[in-house]
Formats: structure tokens, C-alpha cells, sequence
């Protein structure tokens, strides 16, 4: 079982960005489990998603404490909340930002992880010149894709087309293709920054 | 057809080709999406032959439904926590005068203190209420439950509660296969009144009942019941014959047979401990799972014919009856009279607190041990409870004790 945890704030599509997960893993033929942390949602508060993946049915219905993959849509949660507990040395890391790991600050959290698993993405200003919003969710995803190589991003897309209205979709699904380039290209060219 | 949705979703979908006439709702979470769902499919006509009421209270949605029920029309509502309550004295109406509306509950704690999470307060709080009701451990089970819902109650003349796990069931997106119009039409057979509200024959419903019959009409209902304990698995082995799954039914037991402990529990967190179960066993455990499917009427003889061959009973509950300690063990209890079994009560997932596996390893190890107390409450942070009671020893005027444990844990922003 692939554990995702996925943590922003209220407005940023958290929780709408775990559903696609599960919907491009279910399009891949897998099983899925997508489910928000369950606040009192509001604009700007801190907000925790989760998916599992897995190739037979899950019953398991805890919180995810120990993620395969954490996805940071906004660095500024490290002040607030503990983003990096539970998170394995072994697990891949994405942070929207457009900030490198290193200016980030944040090599306290870092340190222990897999450098080749870890990566930022700048997915606010993806997200904005493709759809017009800032809403990180979509081109993490596509991010995560490449970092993770655990979905296809054509299982994204098709994801993003049945959740969205075409126009939207296809917005998007150009957001996510880019980040999934630059988390592509920045592997190997083992930089920390896509 | 195989959806990857998220359970309201889910159950608005089954709701639908179930073709309901009157839907009735008031929103409270964590309900709400079924029924915006099913009053968008009213709108665009994807629910044709529907009337969607929206309604002012809770306590209108349920009156609303008795109406149109009493009047022949297939009725549905939804609600949760203070709405169940709320609605309350209309609760016991519709089953009293055996009106056949569904109603989906979302699980969901009661205030005081206030609190939107999972538990299952809610339903249990009504468990005398007259109302059957059926507990879904996933999405599947909880669109499929809602088919045999209506089949059982128009054949009984009963309402029927259709218990799902507020945010755990009702916010998860998971695969589900959801049926045909067709196939549900096949399983479901129009609805044909025992008693309807007719101009051109008129009847009136809801007489005034003294002493001289009252308690055969309670007789009745309780019979009633009865006969659903039979009609429960009849109709859930033709849900398989339609649908190809199973879903529904009384008990379901997992990995019982040899079992000298086994957990009861209701609800989505059998899933987890099942998980739980396969773990233990791989380490040699003898241990097993009863899932409650139907806790009113309550199964006492599949109950004890699978229980009385262990050793050990661990009742897990998301209820907590004060003063006494467990609303279901009460129930297992009856089941096992006169069987000798050693009995833990444990009281789980308050106010949505997490059930988790390392915490249920460690529960079921002390029990399979018999180092449990009979009462355990699970996670039960005891410093915190301890500082209440120092506080309240030293202080007359202590304050409010939910606000005082908030202080006391610096809670300032949501925690994973």
C-alpha cells in the first residue's frame, strides 16, 4: 500500500487534489481511498488530505501517520503545523515553492531524507499562468507523478478531464504536464528545484 | 458500473434509482452532500417523479416525510447528531404509525461540547426509537444498504435507519459499482401501501390509544422486528442473486471459526481491524471480528451462536452509555446468557479521535492476555483528565471543563 498525505490551506484544493489522486489511480485499475482530515474548513486554515493506493480493496480507516509521499501546496505551514511528522527517510517529498529545499530553510526537516526523492515545485506560479488561479494542487500532482513514478501522468490527466469542464481541464492539464517536465528534468539533472 | 466517487455521491447515486417521491431535507454536515446531490438531480431531472422539500428544521424534514408517506409516496430524508435528535418525537411517530421512510444518519457525536466528527451517539441515542437500523462499513455496503432499505421497510411497513460513518464513509472517495436502474428495479418492487391517506377512501391515521390496546400495538411493532430479522437475510441473499455481492445481512464474521477472541464492532472501523485481525494472525493469535450489521432488530441468536465458542468477547464501541459504560455490549451481553465468556467493554473514536492500528494491536494483545479492565476507554489521555479533577479538588469555581482542556493542551491550530 502507497501511503500520500497532502497539506495546505483552505482554498488551495487539498482535498480535491487527493480525490484526483484516487480517481487516476482508480483509472489504472487500482484501489483508492481519498479522504480530507475532516475540520471545520476555512479559507486560509490549515488543511490535511490524504489517499492510499493499493492493488487490492483497503479497509484500513486511520488518519495517514506514517506517508510514502508528503505534498506540501504551502511552506509557510511549517511554522503552524508539524508537516514532517511520521515522514519516513524513505519517503518522497514535494513543496510548492520557488524556493529551493536549501533557501527554504528547512534542512532541520530535510536532512534525513533522500535527496533524489525530494524536490520543490513552483506550482502557484504554474497554476497561475495556465489557469489563471492560485490553486497548487493540480500541477503538484503532476509533480508527484514524475517524482514518484506511482501513476502515469496520462492517469492524471484523465483524472483532471473528469473532474473539470473541458476548458478548464485542459488548463490544467497543461499546469500539471508542466511541473511534470520540470520535476522530470530536475531529477536528472539532480538539482533540488523543478 | 465501477465509480471512483466519494460516499455521499455514492449514496445520493442508489438513492435516486431507488426513484424516492418525496425527499425532505435540512442540512447538517456531515450529511449534506447526499441530499445537495439529490436535490440537484431534482433540478435537472435525472431524479424524474420526485418532489424535493426543502424543509426548516429537522423536526419539519421527518413530519414531512411521515406526510408523504402516509399519503403512499416513497420517502427518503437524511440527518445527523443534534438533527437526529431534534427531530426526535417525530423519530418515534414515523415508526409508531409503521411508516416505510428511509433515512440515511451520518454519524456523527452530540453536544455538548460541540463537535462535527464520527461517532455513533447519534444513532444509538434513538436505538428504541422502532426504526431498524443497518450499520455500512464501507461505501459499497452503504449505496447497497440503502436498496435493501427500501425493499425491507415497504414489505415491513417500518422505517429503516441507514447508519454510514459521518467523514470516515461520507467524505472518502472509493471505488464502488454502482447498479443499473434495471437491476435495482429488478431487486425493488414498486411500492404498494399497507395504509395511505385516499380521498376516495378515506381513513385517518394516528388514532388515539388507551390502555385497552396500546401494548399490543408496541407488541406488534417489536414483532415486527422480529420479522425483520428474518427478512434481513432473505433479502440480503437476493441482493447477492441481483447484484453479485454481498452486502447487508445480520452479522458478518471474520476469521471467527477457531477464534478465542473475538471483537465486536459496528460500522466503517471493522475494516481496520480486520487489517488488524490478519496481523495477529500472522503472529499465531487466535483472533476474529464480528461486524453487527443490522443492530435493531438486534441478532441475538447469530450473535451468540458465533461468540459462544471463544473465550473472550471485546465489544468496541463509538458510544459511550455514561454511568454504565457500552450501549452494544449491553446487547452482546443478552446474547450470551448463560454462556460463560470473559467480556471487555471498549469505548473507541469519540468525537472522531482516531482508531488506530497501533493502538488496536496493543488493545487486542491485553485482551487476548486477559490484562484488560473491563471498561477500558482507548487512548484516553488520563494527564489531561487528571488535571480536571486536581483542579476541580482545588478550585470551587473551576470553570467550563471542555474550554479548561483546551487551554490546558494549547490547542491553536489544527494538528495532523
Amino acid at each position: 500500500m502507497f501511503q500520500v498525505r497532502i497539506h495546505g490551506r483552505g482554498g488551495q484544493g487539498v482535498v480535491s487534489a487527493a480525490e484526483l489522486l484516487a480517481v487516476a489511480a482508480f483509472i489504472e485499475g487500482r484501489h483508492a481511498q481519498a479522504f480530507p482530515s475532516f475540520g471545520s474548513e476555512r479559507t486560509g486554515a490549515p488543511v490535511v488530505a490524504f489517499c492510499r493506493i493499493d492493488d487490492r480493496e483497503i479497509r484500513l480507516r486511520e488518519p495517514v501517520a506514517h506517508p510514502d509521499a508528503l505534498i506540501i501546496q504551502d511552506a509557510t505551514l511549517l511554522h503552524q503545523v508539524e508537516l514532517f511528522s511520521g515522514v519516513p527517510a524513505t519517503a518522497y517529498v514535494l513543496i510548492n515553492s520557488t524556493r529551493t529545499t536549501d533557501e527554504l530553510g528547512i534542512g532541520e526537516f530535510v536532512d534525513q531524507l533522500d535527496r533524489r526523492r525530494l524536490c520543490t515545485v513552483p506550482a502557484t506560479e504554474i497554476a497561475l499562468r495556465h489557469v489563471g488561479r492560485a490553486v497548487p494542487n493540480v500541477p503538484l500532482l503532476g509533480g508527484f507523478a514524475a517524482i514518484s513514478g506511482l501513476l502515469r501522468l496520462d492517469s492524471v490527466c484523465a483524472a483532471i478531464s473528469e473532474k473539470f469542464p473541458a476548458r478548464i481541464a485542459t488548463a490544467n492539464i497543461a499546469a500539471a504536464t508542466e511541473a511534470y517536465d520540470n520535476v522530470i528534468k530536475a531529477l536528472a539533472g539532480e538539482t533540488m528545484h523543478a | 458500473m465501477l465509480k471512483q466517487i466519494e460516499g455521499s455521491r455514492a449514496v445520493a447515486e442508489a438513492v435516486a434509482l431507488c426513484r424516492p417521491e418525496v425527499i425532505c431535507a435540512y442540512p447538517i454536515s456531515p450529511q449534506t452532500h447526499i441530499v445537495e446531490a439529490l436535490g440537484e438531480m431534482c433540478r435537472t431531472g435525472a431524479l424524474p417523479g420526485c418532489e424535493f422539500i426543502n424543509v426548516e428544521s429537522e423536526f419539519a424534514a421527518m413530519s414531512v416525510a411521515i406526510g408523504a408517506s402516509a399519503a403512499g409516496a416513497r420517502s427518503y430524508t437524511a440527518t445527523a447528531s443534534q438533527g437526529l435528535l431534534f427531530m426526535a418525537e417525530a423519530v418515534f411517530n414515523a415508526s409508531g404509525l409503521g411508516l416505510p421512510i428511509v433515512m440515511t444518519v451520518a454519524n456523527r457525536a452530540i453536544g455538548a461540547p460541540i463537535n462535527i466528527w464520527n461517532d455513533h451517539s447519534d444513532s444509538m441515542s434513538m436505538r428504541d426509537c422502532g426504526w431498524i437500523q443497518l450499520f455500512a462499513e464501507t461505501n459499497q455496503e452503504a449505496l447497497d444498504l440503502h436498496i435493501q432499505a427500501f425493499r425491507l421497510a415497504e414489505e415491513l411497513s417500518l422505517p429503516v435507519m441507514v447508519c454510514m460513518d459521518g467523514f470516515i464513509l461520507t467524505h472518502a472517495v472509493e471505488r464502488v459499482d454502482m447498479p443499473s436502474l434495471e437491476q435495482v428495479r429488478a431487486f425493488l418492487p414498486p411500492y404498494v401501501p399497507r395504509q395511505v391517506l385516499d380521498p376516495a377512501e378515506p381513513v385517518s391515521i394516528g388514532a388515539m390509544v388507551g390502555p385497552e390496546a396500546f401494548m399490543e400495538v408496541r407488541y406488534l411493532a417489536h414483532a415486527k422486528q422480529i420479522q425483520a430479522l428474518g427478512l434481513i437475510p432473505e433479502f440480503a441473499a437476493d441482493f447477492r442473486k441481483t447484484f453479485g455481492r454481498d452486502s447487508g445481512g445480520l452479522v458478518r464474521a471474520y476469521r471467527c471459526d477457531d477464534a478465542e477472541t473475538i471483537v465486536v464492532a459496528l460500522g466503517s472501523v471493522v475494516g481496520t481491524i480486520q487489517d488488524v485481525v490478519d496481523e495477529m494472525r500472522e503472529g499465531g493469535v487466535k483472533i476474529g471480528v464480528l461486524a453487527i450489521k443490522s443492530f435493531r432488530p438486534f441478532p441475538l441468536v447469530e450473535v451468540r451462536e458465533i461468540l459462544q465458542h471463544a473465550r473472550r468477547v471485546v465489544v468496541l464501541e463509538k458510544t459511550l452509555a455514561v454511568g454504565i459504560g457500552g450501549v452494544m455490549s449491553m446487547n452482546v451481553r443478552m446474547a450470551l446468557t448463560q454462556v460463560a465468556l470473559k467480556g471487555y467493554t471498549v469505548i473507541a473514536g469519540l468525537g472522531g479521535r482516531p482508531i488506530t492500528k497501533a493502538s488496536l494491536h496493543r488493545l487486542f494483545a491485553d485482551a487476548h492476555a486477559d490484562r484488560l479492565e473491563h471498561l477500558t476507554f482507548l487512548d484516553l489521555d488520563r494527564k489531561v483528565v487528571e488535571r480536571v479533577l486536581d483542579r476541580e479538588r482545588e478550585t470551587r469555581r473551576s470553570g467550563p471543563i471542555a474550554e479548561n482542556i483546551l487551554r490546558d493542551l494549547g490547542v491553536v491550530a489544527a494538528r495532523i
